[in-house]
């Protein structure tokens, strides 16, 4: 691979406090070379055509999205999605790495499947994936599953995400047992005692439109829980997808207390209250549920004042047999990855975030979280890129998705910014061509 | 006055005046159901298709004859004779069904929003006869008839519903519609029933019963359903406890006015919500209810279908 040079970027790399207009160099490694003023008139007299010059003028450049929490349904679902589709999806939103969730069939419960999925991502090329195993054999919530081999084998996390861990026993012990091994578990917080046929949040709006709800205390209770769990263990709790102003309050106190607990919120929680469902469009329906607006804003509120850690999207493809029926009986989840930095600006847009916030909470701080390498942009750093144009607006159109799925709520909604490329180590994994389709 | 809609789902899409239209059509309809022969040839030639995917004797009967008495043709499809229980999916029924050329699919299902489903989905008109929890429109204007016809009007009045407001799509459609044309609604049952944010939808909710009937000029009773007891939601502890404390008897009648009308929309649990004392007594108008349901669905497959532009088209064609 020839260097590849940025030129004249609005560079932001929140890890170091960047923001300005700079060049960057790629290295033949697909690392890092340079960052900084003027790299053009040296590189360019020095390496002459050895250097690929790419003009970015009026774009940003920021480290690649890193994304916590996606379900890329390879193996056994991949009339869904597959690691390839879903890949090309997270590149056309920015992202380059992503961690894949363990609820495919079977359950990445043991280290072939988790060594299965990294082969295959391999193939793919598109994004770095970095599996999440089960945290119970076949996801039952009975006994652990194989945890020490597949974290030898690359696994991040574990979660029985889509589930929560009922057992508060096994939660116990999950949060000990991954101590050694220095990864979180991961919490789907929902306790099916307080609703177990839900379709939507049990409000005003459930009431209006019949459908069986589900209280927010489902959420609250569950985090409780598992703070308390995780405060005696001294185990590593990450809340996936926190929903409600209980859940994030709840959390900041914890961290307060210093309680080893992270968390992530979805730009569908953080954009959409519980009105959405009215019409019973069944791509507004996942779990967690919309919630009303008073818990939006405290999502909101929370992703600003890094209560919230990161922004995750919980990328959830669902084919039309699963969405098209009826209200109750649709599969809960909506996809995420092509609309994420559009949902993300919108909260800069609205004013709630700075430019180099938003960029934090899709790459730098998702890195950190997890202690996954990239997010950062400095000398020897991994050149996991994104490209985007602040000021162009993208056309939400579902059958353009580079997913396999078309389960999205903003099907029709023009958000803020554009993915102009994608870079993975230094080469292209996406690139868009100026105002056309997605 | 007018209806222009190709389907009738819910109350809430409805406005002031679509509602009086479909009340007042009923109403000339109600009186063609009192004389000796009851057929009207407005709907010949017109097919109409009951989908009933939920047990009903009462509304399914009530739909069935009113389409008869407008001279369209019915067919009934649900139970143990669909595919639903072949694993097809609720679109594709309806979509086959649709392929045969109906007018009208009235719709019965137990899950909310599959009237709305197959509304949009369908070209042709759909009524809801009953959706989850959702609506059960048809039963509300029935029920609103009554009153209008027992009462002149609902400006005023105070309507209580009693019962497992939770799980019923009678008590929102009738809270909605109710409330729209003019009329106060309590909702009373204990705290586990009594969904939450009703408010929203115009309802005030009262923990007793004596308060809730206190001054009502209404008083709509629900049906309990022991399932849901046996299903685990912890509601109430068992029916009795539930008897005593907000069923209507003859005791807890004599905290209401004398005048009250007692309505339920059936089917009745007697000796659970209702005392055979109240429910046969002089404050009934259940019956009545029963009888308006066939002028009020004769008036909502009417209107969706169109027949009163068509019948407008006609009046001006004879007077050019």
């Amino acid at each position: 691979m020839r260097k590849r040079l940025f030129s004249g970027a609005r560079i932001v790399d929140p890890a170091r406090g960047l923001d300005a207009v700079a060049d960057l160099l790629v290295g033949e490694d697909g690392r890092v070379l340079d960052v900084g003023p003027g790299l053009r008139r040296a590189t360019g007299s020095a390496a002459g055509g050895e250097v690929e010059v790419v003009p970015c003028s009026g774009l940003v450049l920021a480290p690649g999205f890193v994304d916590l929490h996606v379900h890329l349904r390879e193996p056994g679902q991949e009339y869904k999605e597959t690691i390839e589709t879903g890949g090309r999806a997270a590149a056309a939103g920015g992202f380059t790495t992503v961690c894949c969730m363990a609820n495919t069939q079977p359950v990445n419960d043991n280290a072939s499947i988790t060594r299965f999925i990294l082969e295959r991502a391999a193939e793919a090329g598109l994004c770095r994936v970095l599996p999440i195993g089960a945290v119970s054999a076949g996801m039952r919530g009975e006994r652990l599953a194989d945890i020490g081999e597949m974290r030898a084998a690359g696994a991040v996390g574990f979660s029985d995400d889509g589930l929560p861990v009922m057992d508060a026993h096994l939660m116990r012990r999950a949060l000990e047992y991954t101590r050694t091994f220095g990864a979180p578990v991961i919490a789907h917080e929902e306790d099916r005692c307080l609703g177990c046929h839900w379709a939507m949040h049990e409000g005003e709006v459930s009431t209006a439109l019949g459908l069986p709800g589900i209280p927010g205390a489902a959420e609250d209770v569950m985090v409780a829980r598992d703070i308390v769990l995780a405060e005696d263990t001294g185990g590593w709790l990450h809340v996936a997808h926190v929903s409600t102003a209980r859940s994030v309050e709840l959390i900041r106190r914890a961290k307060e207390r210093g309680v080893r607990v992270t968390t992530e919120a979805t730009p569908h929680h953080f954009t959409l209250t519980h009105d959405a469902v009215r019409g019973y469009d069944t791509s507004t329906k996942m779990a967690p549920p919309l919630r009303p607006p008073g818990d939006v804003a405290a999502v909101v509120r929370g992703l600003a004042d890094g209560t919230i850690d990161c922004i995750a999207t919980d990328h959830a493809p669902h084919s039309r047999v699963e969405k098209e029926v009826e209200f109750e009986l649709a599969a809960n989840g909506v996809i995420g990855l092509e609309t994420a930095l559009g949902l993300t600006l919108g909260l800069v847009r609205a004013g709630h975030l700075g430019l180099s916030q938003a960029v934090a909470l899709l790459s730098t701080r998702p890195a950190a979280c997890f202690g996954i390498e990239g997010g950062r942009l400095a000398p020897g750093d991994r050149a996991d890129l994104v490209l985007f144009d602040p000021d162009a607006e993208l056309l939400v159109d579902p059958a353009q998705g580079h997913s396999r799925s078309r389960n999205t709520p903003f099907g029709g909604w023009t958000l803020p910014g554009r993915v102009r490329r994608t870079v993975l180590l230094g080469r292209d994994t996406f690139s868009g061509v100026p105002d056309a389709g997605v | 006055m007018s209806f222009a809609r190709k389907d009738l789902v819910g109350i809430a899409d409805l406005e002031e005046h679509e509602i009086l239209t479909l009340l007042d059509t009923a109403e000339r309809f109600r009186e063609l159901n009192e004389r000796p022969i009851k057929k009207v040839p407005t709907l010949r030639g017109r097919s109409v298709i009951h989908l009933f995917l939920e047990p009903s004797t009462r509304t399914r009967t009530s739909f069935d004859i009113a389409a008869k008495r407008m001279s369209a043709d019915t067919f009934s499809v649900g139970g143990v004779t669909s595919s639903a229980v072949k694993g097809e999916t609720l679109l594709d029924t309806a979509r086959n069904l649709h392929a045969m050329r109906p007018d009208v699919i009235v719709v019965r299902h137990k899950m909310a929003g599959t009237a709305a489903l197959l509304a949009k989905a369908l070209p042709c008109s759909v009524i809801n006869a009953g959706d989850g929890f959702h609506e059960h429109p048809t039963q509300a204007l029935l029920d609103a008839l009554t009153l209008r016809q027992r009462l002149g009007g609902f400006e005023g009045r105070t309507v209580t519903i009693v019962g497992d407001i939770a799980h019923s799509r009678v008590a929102r459609s009738n809270v909605i519609l109710l409330t729209r044309l003019g009329a106060r609604v309590r909702v009373c049952g204990p705290r586990t029933l009594i969904p939450p944010g009703i408010e929203a939808l115009g309802a005030v909710a009262c923990d007793r019963l004596r308060d809730a009937i206190e001054d009502a000029d209404v008083v709509m009773m629900l049906r309990i359903q022991q399932e849901r007891i046996d299903q685990g939601g912890h509601y109430f502890p068992n029916t009795r406890e539930y008897s005593r404390l907000y069923g209507l008897n003859l005791d807890t009648m004599r905290r209401a006015r004398p005048d009250v009308l007692v309505m339920h929309p059936g089917p009745v649990n007697r000796g659970v919500e209702i005392s055979p004392e109240v429910a046969d007594g002089p404050w009934s108008v259940i019956l009545d209810q029963v009888t308006n349901g066939v002028a009020v669905r004769m008036s909502a497959m009417y209107h969706v279908m169109g027949a009163d532009r068509a019948e407008a088209a006609v009046q001006r064609g004879a007077d050019r």
